[in-house]
């Protein structure tokens, strides 16, 4: 098993797909938003606010697969493989920590509610719904896997 | 490790991501303690504005101002800051203002209906004059 400190930062960036590999590390969240959003720019068609919804939506599956690795006290890597189209980005995270199940986080109440104040943690999933036009996570024994898609505007707008 | 087939391999010393991500800076305007923050408030940022709102709290300063004209990311650590930070004001009967000028992390701001939650200024001009 490599550890964080043999294997920094691994990218592999083939036509339509990059796959990026980083130690459980928060201090990696950024350069996985960087990277991502480097990629995604490549398509012309993929508009700026999207590339943004992209980022954050990219940087909360990473933290998420951060504290899962944190938690299990694993020196495994998380995984990043984004796949680019014309229309449409895919990302798959995938980690190796304690597995989730989306249906433990609790809805949102609305934003006049007082209780509205009680949720200063956990909105990383809410985030990600709300900003990926697809999201699906799915837990396992072979870990956890994020995946999240984002249209281009013109996709979006197609009936 | 090289793989075949690649179109371009990079390799990133740990150096590479390590540095300041998040600079906050405190003033006081007559009775307001406004934060000055820059940066990305994200995992890594955002607990250190936590810990700068929490030490103004527990020094007994409890209207502020949280200026994130410098900001260029935000994400849910970010946002539960903020949350938190209203929270803890309200209870002792003090007051938050945001400063958001940044469209992008307006943008986010809004897509969560916080800008229902409380008001999104657009300076410190703007947000001192409301009060």
């Amino acid at each position: 098993m490599a550890t964080a400190e043999q294997e920094p930062v691994e990218i592999e960036f083939r036509p339509g797909q990059l796959v990026l590999e980083i130690p459980a590390r928060t201090e990696f969240v950024s350069l996985v938003r960087v990277v991502v959003a480097a990629a995604a720019e490549l398509e012309p068609d993929m508009e700026n606010d999207r590339i943004d919804d992209l980022r954050i939506a990219v940087s909360e599956a990473t933290t998420n697969a951060i504290e899962a690795h944190g938690l299990s006290g694993s020196f495994d890597r998380i995984r990043i493989q984004c796949n680019l189209a014309d229309d449409e980005i895919s990302v798959v995270v995938h980690d190796e920590g304690v597995g989730f199940d989306p249906a433990t986080v609790p809805d949102l109440p609305e934003p006049e509610s007082p209780d509205r104040l009680e949720h200063e943690s956990g909105l990383g999933v809410h985030l990600m719904q709300l900003l990926a036009d697809e999201s699906e996570i799915s837990s396992g024994e072979d870990g956890t896997d994020v995946t999240l898609v984002v249209y281009s505007s013109k996709r979006r707008r197609r009936p | 490790m090289l793989r075949q087939g690649c179109d371009r391999i990079t390799w990133l010393s740990s150096d590479t991501v390590t540095g300041v991500q998040i600079v906050v800076q405190a003033h006081i305007e007559g009775d307001w303690t406004v934060f000055t923050v820059a940066g990305e408030l994200d995992v890594v940022g955002a607990p250190k504005l936590r810990q700068s709102v929490m030490d103004a709290v527990k020094d007994g300063r409890h209207c502020l101002v949280l200026d994130l004209s410098g900001v260029d990311f935000i994400d849910s650590f970010g946002i539960g800051v903020i949350v938190g930070a209203l929270k803890r004001v309200r209870l002792l009967d003090g007051d938050l203002r945001v400063i958001v000028p940044e469209p992008r992390v307006r943008r986010v701001l809004e897509v969560c209906d916080l800008d229902r939650v409380f008001t999104l200024h657009r300076s410190l001009a703007d947000a001192l004059e409301t009060i």
